[in-house]
């Protein structure tokens, strides 16, 4: 029983670390409509940030890595998002998988292909006991701290004016441009917050999850595939329905590698059948519901009083 | 084809100008070329004397230049008054200043009921109402609204009068009008101008142009035809 209740809130932690970096990738989309495949090298930048300075103090290493993953969102935004802005969706996804790469490809001749091991706060990955429960601080940590993002944003969204300026660009964003608003400030805010995000994923992913204590130049890309497919499934036009796509997917892999057996012979082990699984699901999911799991019926929308 | 043809129509602070005329006669090209969609290849715009016929529709705006869209053009995730906020927000108008001005829009197009309500639920009635309240929100000086009392049940007519005639009155802006219902037209409207296959078939009060038999039968030859479903007609 505690072992499947151990189970559950290591899905729903790693469900929120999938929803943080679905927040991510859903409000670039929203007010861009480009899906960024490189987001998961933001991620990795800022792990070796992480990585290069964890030695010297905590809260120096994290601001470091704040600033790395800010910096290049910046730099992504001029140097790429902005020069494409009239192009097709096809070529800005095409031109992220370029930055993506190209990024892979920087931290490999810089860094090598050998990873190195970080943990931010080791504290963090001890385990709290109560009663029979072991639960390791990270997992509440992350959960928490996914959760009040996620508020934190909907307070943004809906109380500021930037963020109502941002929700109007997100729905029409060439409307939103004649009425005033000025849609570079507001990318650029999407994008920063985008980039904070991953900052955090950053911080919390090598704690949180075992097998990505290693920081390699691939970092985080499994990771951005499966949400990516997680942004899709729930539905990428709205942000709470790309989050909670994202959190599902985690939520799944997490959940499936737990219950499933994990040892045994080839190819009865789930490291070798989990991705199989949560890919057939997510064929049935698209079959049964292209518009999104969390979408609501189009036509709803339509129905007018 | 050229859409307008040696066309020169005048708006003034404090008016209201009616623009009517039969389907295809250039109306909503030159609400298109005052605001700044469509580019003319000959001809200017200019503004209390200057010439902006360069100029982006984004940077007319800021400059007081608002108009409505005969296709709906509102939030439908946003509320009914959020999407007057954003108008406010994005001619610079501080989060309090925006949300007073969308409070007292609101109040004036009867839509302060709904003001919580997602724009997508909005009747096509209501949906025209709230594209003039945000037009309105820019506090322009001069509004083009293209066909705003279409969908309007006609009850509502005189009301919309009285919202038209406050805009002129109160704020003193200029108002273009664009609009079948010609109850409305000749009720609310200081002046007339009637295009038909983009030439100035006549303009004056409505008075003047009421006699105009011309004008009756350009415009009662095709009125008939249903704007409904058609909503760029007159491009």
């Amino acid at each position: 029983m505690t072992e499947h209740v151990q189970t559950l809130l290591d899905a729903v932690a790693l469900g929120s670390i999938y929803g943080l970096m679905a927040i991510g990738i859903g409000l670039v989309f929203g007010v861009l409509r480009l899906v960024n495949f490189a987001y998961g090298q933001l991620v990795m930048a800022g792990a070796y940030a992480l990585a290069l300075t964890q030695d010297v103090s905590v809260v120096l290493s994290i601001a470091l890595c704040f600033a790395v993953v800010l910096a290049l969102s910046l730099a992504m935004e001029l140097a790429a998002f902005r020069p494409l802005r009239n192009a097709s969706p096809t070529t800005m996804l095409v031109a992220t998988f370029a930055i993506s790469y190209l990024l892979q490809s920087i931290a490999l001749v810089r860094f090598g292909a050998i990873g190195k091991i970080l943990v931010v706060i080791p504290q963090l990955t001890k385990p709290l006991t109560i009663g029979s429960l072991h639960v390791r601080w990270i997992t509440i940590v992350t959960i928490l701290v996914a959760a009040g993002v996620f508020a934190a944003l909907t307070l943004f969204l809906t109380r500021t004016s930037i963020g109502l300026q941002m929700r109007a660009a997100s729905i029409d964003s060439e409307t939103a441009r004649l009425l005033g608003v000025r849609a570079n400030a507001v990318i650029t805010v999407a994008v920063l917050i985008s980039g904070a995000i991953a900052a955090l994923v950053a911080v919390i992913l090598p704690m949180a999850v075992p097998e990505r204590i290693l920081v390699t130049p691939d970092y985080a890309l499994r990771e951005t595939i499966i949400v990516l497919v997680g942004v899709v499934v729930g539905g990428i036009d709205r942000l709470l329905t790309a989050t909670l796509g994202g959190f599902t997917m985690g939520f799944l892999v997490g959940a499936l590698s737990g219950f499933l057996p994990s040892s045994g012979s080839w190819p009865f082990t789930s490291s070798v059948y989990l991705d199989s699984a949560v890919f057939m699901l997510v064929i049935v999911v698209l079959l049964l519901r292209p518009e999104g799991l969390f979408t609501r019926s189009r036509r709803s929308v339509v129905d007018r009083v | 084809m050229r859409a307008l043809e040696d066309v020169t129509v005048e708006l003034r602070s404090g008016e209201v100008l009616g623009l009517i005329g039969p389907n295809g006669a250039g109306k909503t090209t030159l609400v298109n070329v005052v605001t700044g969609f469509d580019v003319p290849d000959s001809g200017s715009v200019e503004l209390e004397g200057r010439d902006i016929t360069a100029w982006r529709p984004h940077r007319r705006g800021r400059a007081g230049i608002a108009r409505t869209f005969q296709g709906s053009r509102s939030f439908g995730g946003l509320s009914v008054r959020e999407n007057v906020q954003v108008a406010g927000l994005g001619v610079g108008a501080s989060p309090r200043e925006a949300r007073r001005r969308a409070s007292r829009l609101l109040d004036l197009l009867g839509l302060a009921s709904a003001a919580e309500a997602p724009a997508a639920v909005l009747s096509h009635g209501q949906e025209r109402k709230l594209e003039v309240a945000r037009a309105l929100a820019i506090e322009p000086r001069f509004v083009l609204l293209d066909e705003p009392a279409a969908g309007l049940p006609e009850a509502e007519i005189p009301q919309f009068a009285e919202v038209l005639r406050t805009v002129r009155d109160e704020r003193g802006a200029g108002v273009m009008l664009i609009d079948h219902n010609m109850a409305l037209v000749m009720e609310v409207c200081d002046r007339i101008h009637v295009l038909d296959r983009g030439r100035t078939l006549a303009e004056g009060t409505p008075r003047d142009v009421r006699g105009n038999l011309d004008v009756t039968a350009a415009y009662l030859g095709e009125s008939a035809i249903p704007e409904e479903g058609q909503p760029d007609a007159d491009r």
